[in-house]
């Protein structure tokens, strides 16, 4: 069965600027979301991931490994979490992509060898 | 030959897109089968199930093809199936191919050039040249989608119920694309290429044929018929544009407003009301009028208003202006136009209306500003003209 990455992306500076109430509404959604797929047993592992401001990037400089801080890509959204699913077609997975209710999603297929 | 070869061309691609899982292999072999069919039937005769014949030399040029190359091993078993008896046993995969084209995760100038490539039958080349762009583009667009296709594993599939509605959309919207694109460049292709507007209006009435009780790919297919009935009266003997309030009527084709107007009787009678079939009431309001001045111009009024309850747009909002100067006079428009400035002050289209409605209004001098304007940002050489005889044209 092929597999498909969901990452989550959301916008970090909402996040902040949204009350204790969404936050709590937003995480019950989201943990609703992982129970239902979990049942469904399409949800092969996935995480929350610290904000963007817990990441570190190293890059490759002048053939040499450097390390920096922050994220890949600055920017307001920020991959926030993961799912990897299990889905027999990109429509699948777009069906459960449109189900997250906590932001966007991209969706990718995981190379299979 | 010609139009046996365009309805068994898309409807063997399809067939063998879906059995062999790529577009690529599946193209090769129709192009073989085609080849075929051009030595033997100009000598023996169209034979009396074209389809049938076609796909049973595509099978086996593709199956010669697929011995040549290891890796396709495993597909030559999906082309040794038991050959086809009848036609009716055929099944015509077309519609699947043409959502398969049009997938939301294909990016648009995918959709518009692998649906022309796979559904319609057009040639790279061709294809390059009704959207004036080179060959390699058009080349890499149609290499980068049947990859996308394959690595995300977009289903050859018609869409569920509950997702055709909105599946749907996309491929009109992909076939409206076309047909703009089509009918604005009339003129600037060569007289030898073929006309991307009835290539689209085909692919319309291809859609209303396998899905027939769908209104809006019916509002679709007459506001396209509508558009194409005007066709001759669009240029003038010096091939310039003529406006619609301007165009000599009696050149219209009435057979093409006819067939128009059946399709708008079978939308109608479906009682589910959309904004292609809104556009297209537009259009034979047109149709029906003896002359601008003539024209019911409250009816269009309101169908405007219905086309904005399905989405605000400043667009729509700037051509129900146009109508409602004709109600409400040129004042009361031009009111309603100026609102949009901030919305539409980089649309060629909005400059040219507000000249339109201040010359209305006596108002010359502001009226040449405003079709300056116009002229500063109209692209379509057609279109530059025509603001520009205005502008000489107003002293």
């Amino acid at each position: 069965m092929p597999r498909y990455m969901l990452m989550f992306v959301g916008d970090e500076t909402r996040r902040e600027r949204s009350s204790r109430e969404e936050r709590e509404r937003t995480y019950a959604a989201v943990g609703a979301w992982w129970d239902e797929l979990s049942k469904k047993g399409v949800v092969k592992g996935g995480e929350q991931l610290g904000p963007s401001a817990t990441a570190t990037t190293v890059r490759r400089v002048n053939g040499e490994m450097k390390v920096f801080d922050g994220p890949f890509i600055e920017s307001k959204e920020q991959v926030g979490g993961y799912a990897l699913i299990e889905a027999p077609d990109l429509d699948e997975a777009i069906r459960l992509a449109k189900s997250w209710p906590a932001g966007d999603v991209e969706v990718r297929p995981v190379v299979e060898r | 030959m010609t139009a046996v070869f365009r309805e068994e061309a898309g409807r063997l691609t399809a067939a063998l897109v879906r059995s062999l899982g790529d577009f690529d292999l599946a193209e090769e072999c129709v192009q073989d089968a085609l080849v075929a069919a051009l030595e033997h039937w100009p000598r023996e005769g169209v034979p009396e199930r074209p389809g049938a014949w076609l796909m049973t030399t595509a099978r086996r040029k593709g199956i010669d093809r697929l011995r040549r190359e290891r890796r396709y091993q495993e597909k030559i078993a999906r082309l040794e199936e038991p050959p086809v008896t009848t036609p009716s046993a055929m099944p015509d995969e077309r519609l699947e191919l043409i959502f398969t084209c049009c997938h939301p995760a294909l990016s648009r100038e995918a959709q518009v050039a692998l649906t022309l490539r796979s559904v319609a039958g057009l040639t790279t080349p061709e294809i390059a040249r009704a959207f004036l762009v080179s060959e390699a583009t058009v080349a890499q667009r149609l290499v980068r989608a049947k990859r996308k296709i394959v690595d995300a594993k977009i289903p050859f599939r018609v869409p569920e119920r509950a997702e055709l509605a909105e599946r749907l959309e996309e491929v009109l919207a992909v076939l409206y694309l076309m047909f703009n694109e089509g009918y604005l460049s009339t003129g600037r292709r060569g007289a030898t290429d073929r006309d991307l507007a009835a290539e689209a209006e085909w692919l319309a009435s291809l859609v209303v044929a396998l899905l027939p009780e769908e209104p809006e790919a019916l509002g679709l297919l007459a506001l396209m018929r509508f558009h194409l009935a005007r066709a001759a009266a669009r240029f003038d003997r010096d091939g310039r544009i003529v406006l619609l309030k301007d165009q000599e009527r009696w050149r219209w084709d009435r057979e093409k407003i006819d067939d128009a107007r059946r399709v708008v009787a079978r939308f109608l009678a479906l009682r589910q009301p959309g904004p292609y079939q809104l556009q297209a009431l537009i259009a034979l309001a047109h149709a029906d009028a003896p002359s601008w001045e003539g024209t019911r111009w409250p009816d269009i009024v309101r169908a405007y208003d219905a086309l904005l309850s399905f989405g605000d747009s400043p667009v729509v909002r700037l051509n129900r202006a146009i109508a409602l100067a004709h109600v409400a006079g040129a004042q009361s428009a031009l009111r309603e136009v100026d609102g949009l400035a901030d919305d539409l002050d980089a649309y060629h289209l909005f400059h040219a209306t507000r000249a339109e409605l201040l010359r209305q209004l006596g108002r010359v001098a502001d009226a040449r500003d405003a079709d300056r304007r116009a002229l500063a940002l109209t692209e379509n050489p057609a279109e530059r003209d025509l603001l520009a005889r205005r502008l000489a044209a107003a002293g």
